[in-house]
C-alpha cells in the first residue's frame, strides 16, 4: 500500500478516464454499461482514498462507498433491464441505431 | 331633516298587505306571460295569434285601473304603499331588494302606459293584419308592457336600471321590425346606441347615488343624500338627467327620436310618444328631491328642456313626413315637461305628460289611419283634401291638434298653461318667454299639417286616389276612445286651476322637493296674473294657427301654397331659415361629422397602432422564440452518446476553469 494520496487519486483519475472513454467511442450498449461501472468503481476509490488519508473521515467514506454500491447494483439491473428490452424490439445492441429519443 | 322622518309615523310608507302584492305582481306576470306564450306558440297561433297578448294586456290595464284608483281615492295614504319581493343581492352591508312601490304619481302613470297600451294593442290588430310577421309584433309589444310597467312600479334604482334597458330593447326591436329594410334597420340601430350612451350616465349616477347613500333603495335615498357635498349633489343629479334625457329624446340625445319613426306606427304611438319617452320625465319627478337638492342640475334641466323645446318645434315646421312632424312635436313637448321639472313645476310636468300622452297616442294613431287609407304613403305633400273622406279620422285628428295647439278646455290647454303659468310664477321668465314662442310654432305645424294632410288640394297619387277609404273599425275605435281624455281630461283632473284634482293628488309626493326649494303656495289668480298668462298663451297659439290655417286652408278653403313658397324664397335669411329647419339645423351631418369623420379617423388610428405596435410585440417575441427555436432543435439528435458528450465536455471545461480559478 502507497503511502502517497496522490498515487491512488492519479489511478482513479485514469480509471475514469478509461470508463468515460469507453462510454462514448463503445457502440454496445453492454460495453457502455461496463463503462459506467467502471467510472462509478474510480469515484468509489477516490472516496476510500480520501477516508484513509484524512483522520476523522473514515466512517463518513466507508459508509459513502458502500452507499454507492448498492446504488451502482441498481442502476446496473435497471440499465440491463432496459438494454435487454430495447434489444428484444430493434434485434441489435448498437446504440446509433437507437435515435427515437429526438422525437 | 324634517322633511322626509320627523313628520310622524302616520306618513311613512305603508305595507303593502297580500292582494295589494298579488295585484302588483299580476301586473308583470300578465304581459311577460303574453310575450312568452306569443313568442314561443305566436308562429303556430294562425291567424290570430294577438289573442293573448291583447287578452294579457287588458287584464293587466283592468288591475292597474283598480289599483290607480284605489291609490288616487287615498285608499292606500298619501305616501303610497311598497312591499319587498326578495333580496336580489345580499353582499354584507350592501343589499339590493326587488320591491314595488306604488302612490299617487305611480298611479297616474299606471294609467297612462296601460290605457293607451291596450288602445294601441287593439289599433295593431287592424293596422297589422296584413303582416306575416305579426305574433312577433305583438310579443314585442307585450314585452315592451312588461318592461315599461317594472320601471313604473319597482322601488329600486339597479332593477329601474334594468327596466329601462329593458324599453330600450323592445323599442330597438319593434323600430327594427321590419328588418329587412334598410331604413328601420339604421334606425334601431341609432336608436340603440344613442340610448346605450346617455344610459352610461344614468348608471354612473346610480353607482354615484349608491356611493352618497349607501342604499339602491329610491324611497330610502333622499333623505341621506341631503348630507352629501353639493357638489356631489350636482354631479350625480346632472348624471341621472344624462340618462333621462337619452330615454326622453332631449337634446343632445334628440336625434334617435325621429328616426325611430321608421318602425309601424302603433309603435311610434306607444313607445315613442305616449309612454317610453316620458321615462325621463317620470324618473326625475320619481326622485324630486334628489334633484331638488342639486340646483344647478336642475337649472340645466330646465335650459336643455327649454332649448329642445324650440329647436324642436322650429324644425317641425317644414317636414313633409307626416309622422316626422309629430315626432318633431313630441320632441319639443318632452322639451316643456323637462323645462317644467327644472323649474321646480313637478305637478305641471306630470300633468303635461297625461295630456300630451293622450293627445299624441291620438295624433299618431290617426296619422296611422291616415297613411293607411293613402296605401303608405308618409309624405303630407302627396296628401290632401281627405277631411271628407276619412270623416272618423278627421274629426277625432283635428280634436288632438286643437289639444297640442292648446286650444281652451282640450287637455293640452290644461297642462301647457299649467308649464307656462308655474314658470312665470317661480320666476323663470325665460322660460316661459320661450315656452309662449313655442306655444305659438306649436299651432302653426299642427295647423301646417292639417292644412296639408286634411284641406287644401288633393295631391294623392291618381292611381290610389279612388282607392282611399276610412280605416277598420278595430282602428277607428281606439281613435274615438283617445279622443275622449283628450278633449276632457283637463276639465276633469285640472279644474279648478289652482287647486286642481291632480295638484291634490301630487301634492304629497312632490311636497320635500318643494321644500328643499322653497316653493310656497300662492294664492291663484284666475282674474289677475294667472288669467293674463293663459290670455297671452292662448293668443300666441291662436297666432299661429290662424297663420297656418291663412296659408294652408281649412276644410274647403284651399290656402295660399304660392305664398308659402314666395315667402321662403324671400330672400336669403328666409331661404336660409328654410334649409336650416328642413336639414334639422344639421344636428345629424354634425353627428356625423364627429363621431363618423373624426371618431372613424381616430378609431383607425388607434386600430394602427393595435395592429401594428401592440400585435408587433407579440407576434415579435412569438416569431422569436419560434426561429430560435427551430434553429436550436438540431442539435437534438437522440443519440445517448452524443448527450453524453456534451456532459463530459461540460465536465472537462468545469474542471479546467476550477483549476484554473484555484491556482
Amino acid at each position: 500500500m502507497s503511502q502517497s494520496l496522490e498515487a491512488y487519486l492519479a489511478l482513479s483519475a485514469m480509471l475514469f478516464g478509461i470508463g468515460m472513454f469507453g462510454f462514448l467511442a463503445r457502440r454496445n450498449a453492454i460495453a457502455m454499461l461496463m463503462s459506467i461501472e467502471i467510472m462509478l468503481n474510480a469515484v468509489n476509490l477516490t472516496i476510500i482514498a480520501f477516508g484513509a488519508f484524512t483522520p476523522g473521515l473514515a466512517e463518513q467514506a466507508s459508509t459513502i462507498a458502500l452507499f454507492v454500491i448498492a446504488v451502482a447494483a441498481g442502476e446496473a439491473t435497471v440499465g440491463l433491464a432496459i438494454v435487454i428490452a430495447i434489444y428484444r424490439n430493434r434485434r441489435t445492441p448498437l446504440v446509433d441505431e437507437y435515435a427515437s429519443m429526438r422525437e | 331633516m324634517g322633511i322626509f322622518s320627523a313628520e310622524g309615523a302616520e306618513h311613512a310608507i305603508g305595507h303593502a298587505d297580500e292582494g295589494v302584492q298579488t295585484l302588483l305582481l299580476l301586473l308583470l306576470v300578465l304581459p311577460l306571460a303574453g310575450f312568452l306564450l306569443t313568442g314561443i306558440f305566436g308562429r303556430r297561433m294562425g291567424k290570430r295569434p294577438w289573442i293573448i297578448a291583447v287578452a294579457a294586456i287588458l287584464a293587466a290595464t283592468a288591475i292597474a285601473t283598480y289599483l290607480a284608483f284605489q291609490s288616487l281615492s287615498g285608499e292606500y295614504g298619501e305616501h303610497g304603499i311598497g312591499f319587498t319581493l326578495y333580496t336580489w343581492i345580499p353582499a354584507g352591508d350592501f343589499h339590493v331588494d326587488v320591491g314595488f312601490f306604488l302612490d299617487n304619481l305611480t298611479a297616474l302613470l299606471l294609467i297612462v302606459v296601460t290605457w293607451i297600451g291596450s288602445l294601441v294593442h287593439i289599433y295593431s290588430i287592424g293596422y297589422m293584419s296584413h303582416d306575416p310577421g305579426k305574433w312577433r309584433f305583438f310579443a314585442y309589444l307585450n314585452l315592451f308592457m312588461l318592461s315599461m310597467l317594472l320601471l313604473v312600479i319597482t322601488d329600486s334604482y339597479l332593477v329601474l336600471f334594468g327596466a329601462w334597458e329593458l324599453v330600450g330593447l323592445s323599442s330597438y326591436l319593434l323600430i327594427g321590425f321590419w328588418y329587412t329594410k334598410r331604413a328601420p334597420a339604421l334606425a334601431s340601430k341609432k336608436a340603440f346606441l344613442v340610448n346605450r350612451v346617455a344610459d352610461h350616465g344614468f348608471l354612473i349616477g346610480i353607482i354615484g347615488v349608491w356611493v352618497l347613500t349607501g342604499t339602491l333603495n329610491i324611497q330610502d335615498s333622499f333623505e341621506p343624500f341631503l348630507d352629501a357635498d353639493l357638489l356631489a349633489r350636482d354631479a350625480v343629479a346632472l348624471l341621472l338627467f344624462v340618462g333621462a334625457a337619452g330615454k326622453s329624446a332631449q337634446f343632445p340625445f334628440h336625434v334617435w327620436l325621429p328616426d325611430a319613426m321608421e318602425g309601424p306606427t302603433p309603435v311610434s304611438a306607444l313607445i315613442h310618444a305616449a309612454t317610453m319617452v316620458n321615462a325621463g320625465v317620470y324618473f326625475i319627478a320619481r326622485t324630486s328631491p334628489l334633484f331638488a337638492s342639486a340646483p344647478e342640475a336642475l337649472i340645466t334641466v330646465a335650459a336643455i328642456g327649454t332649448f329642445t323645446a324650440l329647436l324642436a318645434s322650429t324644425i317641425a315646421l317644414t317636414q313633409k313626413d307626416i309622422k316626422r312632424v309629430l315626432a318633431y312635436s313630441t320632441l319639443s313637448q318632452l322639451g316643456y315637461m323637462f323645462a317644467a321639472l327644472g323649474v321646480g313645476a313637478f305637478t305641471a310636468a306630470i300633468f303635461h305628460l297625461m295630456a300630451h300622452g293622450f293627445t299624441k297616442g291620438l295624433l299618431f294613431l290617426g296619422s296611422g289611419s291616415v297613411i293607411h287609407a293613402v296605401h303608405d304613403e308618409q309624405d303630407m305633400n302627396r296628401m290632401g283634401a281627405l277631411w271628407n273622406r276619412i270623416r272618423w279620422t278627421h274629426w277625432t285628428f283635428l280634436i288632438g291638434a286643437l289639444s297640442l295647439a292648446g286650444i281652451p278646455l282640450f287637455a293640452g290647454f290644461f297642462s301647457k298653461d299649467a308649464v307656462l303659468g308655474e314658470s312665470f310664477i317661480l320666476g323663470f321668465g325665460w322660460v316661459f318667454i320661450i315656452g309662449l314662442g313655442v306655444a305659438g310654432l306649436t299651432g302653426f305645424y299642427m295647423f301646417r299639417l292639417m292644412g296639408k294632410t286634411f284641406y287644401g288640394e288633393n295631391h294623392v297619387d291618381p292611381e290610389v286616389d279612388p282607392k282611399v277609404h276610412e280605416s277598420p273599425p278595430s282602428m277607428v275605435a281606439p281613435l274615438v276612445l283617445l279622443a275622449i281624455p283628450t278633449i276632457f281630461l283637463g276639465l276633469v283632473i285640472g279644474t279648478p286651476l289652482g287647486d286642481s284634482v291632480i295638484f291634490n293628488w301630487l301634492e304629497p309626493v312632490f311636497h320635500p322637493a318643494e321644500e328643499l326649494l322653497h316653493i310656497t303656495l300662492h294664492e291663484y289668480q284666475l282674474f289677475g296674473i294667472d288669467g293674463s298668462l293663459i290670455l297671452a298663451s292662448v293668443a300666441v297659439a291662436a297666432l299661429g294657427i290662424g297663420v297656418a290655417i291663412w296659408l294652408f286652408g281649412l276644410f274647403n278653403g284651399r290656402g295660399r301654397p304660392e305664398t308659402v313658397v314666395a315667402q321662403t324664397e324671400r330672400n336669403r335669411v328666409t331661404r336660409f331659415l328654410y334649409t336650416a329647419s328642413y336639414n334639422k339645423w344639421w344636428f345629424d351631418d354634425l353627428n356625423h361629422l364627429i363621431f363618423y369623420r373624426f371618431g372613424g379617423a381616430v378609431a383607425n388610428g388607434i386600430m394602427w397602432f393595435d395592429v401594428k405596435i401592440i400585435d408587433g410585440i407579440v407576434n415579435g417575441i412569438a416569431s422569436v422564440t419560434q426561429s430560435s427555436g427551430e434553429g436550436v432543435r438540431h442539435i437534438q439528435t437522440g443519440r445517448v452518446q452524443n448527450y453524453a458528450l456534451g456532459i463530459a465536455i461540460g465536465l472537462i471545461v468545469m474542471a479546467i476553469v476550477f483549476v484554473l480559478l484555484a491556482r
